[in-house]
């Protein structure tokens, strides 16, 4: 099912991507270079979120926590500190991590929704620390011009190094994923139970799922300072987690490349009609309506049951 | 951040008394969620905006009767029916096709109701921020041991139990409070003795949701009614319901206790953060009891 990056074909259209996306800067307008980066980040947030919720069906109801901190973490570095920048970069998905890890001791021992549930009230405890924390974080101003070094304070340096570093991220994600570990949180998703029963340890593989996807999500808040330079208490408002589920559901989260579709789809929406309308959310709000009614697995998973459906009638082996 | 150290009892005792008027409008409004996600077990991130929706309509009734004293009371009854008959509309032209989808599927259903919603209330009713005041008689206040306490806070406090024995009376003495208990449980086996199952999770989604719209029609002479109210409260309702335990009313009304009052002396003990301590307590009570304070109906 999960055959996003490997196969011939799918290869083919990745590496072609990647070279659309590298040489981007030499055709397209400063705008449409900043969209792209903006893209790449979310859709690497939305898929560290997959990694949990698709991959590991947990009910990941706060994860853009996860990146708020990750943004914080390397923003306050940047903004308070004379260390190098590496540090702030380091430190952002790190200290996401670790608060994944805490979150994650806390929250793992239920399931389903009373996980959710626990999980959206611990992130908004955090929420509502950095939302109040003038002193520290800003309070609800947030950071705005945070220095950047000069190698990507550019335009086409930010978009370079969120280009290469959301690269290698996916790349250790698609290895995860279709690591042993991977395999085991799938066994999970699927029958915990049974999981259980053959001698996985079912909590602590979910913690370490949510360490991993955490540590991504802080990865992406990382990007997100290197592109906006600012950062703002709505990264970590639970409204964005339910946004970012909803990018993956609109990609489809049964497949490995669907959240970053959903979220191309979402911020391109959002940016492209937001010009000529100030009543985007309506339209998103009935996209997406549709969607759940008519589309439940989601564009990417409709198109690769589509696909597979005809392969597997044409040519019965696989699997 | 400074903490405040001397705090005085007479102090204490109002800001008490505030908070518990706060808990009555998040009694009202997460006793409808509970409700909702007790019986058709749709975790309506959706309830907020309806929430939004009585508070923008107890406005347009108010003022269009000339802001009289009436206006209010004809308020007071007319929104949550007009927020009762958008729910009519939403739950037999969408939720009714959706009841066997999982949880997940449900939730983003009512987050993009919400947003639909969001941009339905600024489409009809602008941006601004808007606001219009309590009949003369809930007006003003009195003095409870020497300090003043508003009368619309007092009001609050009165309409809080009424709506608790009020709700208790549906869901336990009379016979579709029954079957919608019965179907919270089992539905299968409520709908194999020959019930229609479908036309009394309308019901409840009804009364639930015209609660949201009574909660909306209550806060909306004690503050600006603006485009931002759907987030806090259902952030807040969300919690209260699962610190209570879902589906039951009295662990709704004790949440909002819980958070209400935490609340009111947070900002007495430390204003800056007083935001957290509510989200405090609710991470306190579910270390402990995760599924709730009290029994969950599922």
């Amino acid at each position: 099912m999960f055959n996003g990056f490997a196969g011939r074909n799918s290869l083919t259209l990745v590496l072609g991507f990647g070279i659309i996306l590298l040489c981007a800067p030499l055709f397209f307008a400063r705008f449409y270079i900043y969209l792209i980066a903006l893209i790449l980040v979310t859709g690497l947030l939305a898929m560290s979120l997959n990694m949990v919720l698709g991959h590991g069906g947990m009910f990941q109801f706060h994860h853009a926590v996860f990146y708020g901190t990750g943004a914080y973490a390397c923003a306050l570095m940047l903004h308070k500190t004379t260390l190098p920048a590496a540090f702030g970069f380091i430190l952002g998905p790190v200290v996401a991590a670790i608060l994944a890890l805490i979150m994650g001791i806390i929250c793992v021992r239920l399931s389903k929704l009373y996980f959710g549930m626990l999980q959206l009230s611990l992130g908004s405890l955090v929420w509502a620390l950095v939302f109040r924390w003038y002193s520290f974080t800003g309070g609800d101003d947030g950071i705005h011009g945070i220095p950047m070094p000069s190698l990507i304070a550019s335009i086409n340096g930010s978009y370079y190094f969120t280009l290469i570093i959301s690269g290698v991220s996916l790349l250790l994600m698609y290895r995860i994923v279709n690591s042993p570990f991977g395999r085991v949180f799938e066994a999970i998703r699927d029958n915990p139970e049974r999981s259980e029963g053959i001698g996985i340890n079912v909590k602590h593989h979910q913690l370490a799922g949510q360490v991993f996807a955490g540590f991504f999500a802080g990865v992406a808040g990382v990007l997100f300072v290197c592109v906006e330079g600012s950062v703002f208490p709505e990264l970590m408002f639970w409204t964005l987690s339910l946004e970012i589920l909803i990018m993956c559901l609109l990609g489809g989260w049964f497949t490995f490349w669907g959240p970053m579709l959903g979220a191309a789809i979402v911020v391109t929406l959002r940016t492209i009609a937001g010009v000529y309308t100030e009543y985007w959310t309506m339209v998103l709000a009935i996209i997406l309506m549709l969607l759940i009614f008519y589309l439940p697995q989601g564009v990417l998973g409709y198109f690769e049951e589509l696909f597979h459906h005809r392969r597997t009638t044409s040519v019965p082996k696989d699997i | 951040m400074e903490i405040a150290s001397g705090i005085t009892l007479s102090a204490l005792s109002q800001q008490i008394l505030v908070g518990l008027s706060r808990t009555t409008i998040l009694f009202i409004v997460s006793s409808g969620l509970s409700l909702v996600l007790g019986v058709l077990r749709i975790p309506n991130v959706a309830h907020g905006s309806l929430y939004m929706i009585g508070a923008f309509l107890s406005y347009t009734i108010a003022t269009s009767v000339g802001g009289g004293s009436y206006g209010f009371w004809l308020a007071l009854i007319l929104a949550p029916l007009g927020v009762a008959l958008i729910s009519l509309v939403v739950e037999r032209g969408l939720f009714c096709h959706l009841y066997e989808r999982e949880h997940l599927m449900l939730l983003l259903f009512t987050f993009s109701l919400m947003l639909l919603f969001k941009d339905l209330v600024k489409l009809v009713w602008g941006s601004d921020y808007r606001s219009f005041s309590a009949p003369d008689i809930l007006q003003g206040s009195f003095s409870i041991l020497g300090l003043p306490f508003p009368r619309y806070n007092l009001f609050l406090l009165i309409v809080g139990p009424l709506v608790a024995i009020g709700l208790w009376l549906l869901t336990n003495k009379t016979k579709i409070g029954k079957i919608s208990r019965a179907a919270a449980v089992d539905r299968e086996m409520v709908g194999a003795v020959g019930i229609n199952v479908s036309l009394v999770f309308a019901f409840v989604f009804i009364i639930g949701c015209s609660l949201a719209g009574l909660g909306g029609a209550l806060v909306a002479p004690t503050q600006n009614i603006n485009q931002g109210m759907d987030h806090t409260i259902i952030m807040e309702a969300f919690l209260i319901v699962i610190i209570g335990g879902l589906g039951n009313i009295w662990g709704a009304l004790l949440g909002a206790l819980i958070f209400g009052l935490t609340d009111a002396i947070g900002i007495l003990v430390w204003p800056q953060f007083a935001i957290i301590f509510p989200y405090l307590a609710v991470v306190t009570v579910l270390m402990f009891r995760p599924k709730g304070l009290l029994r969950a109906t599922w």
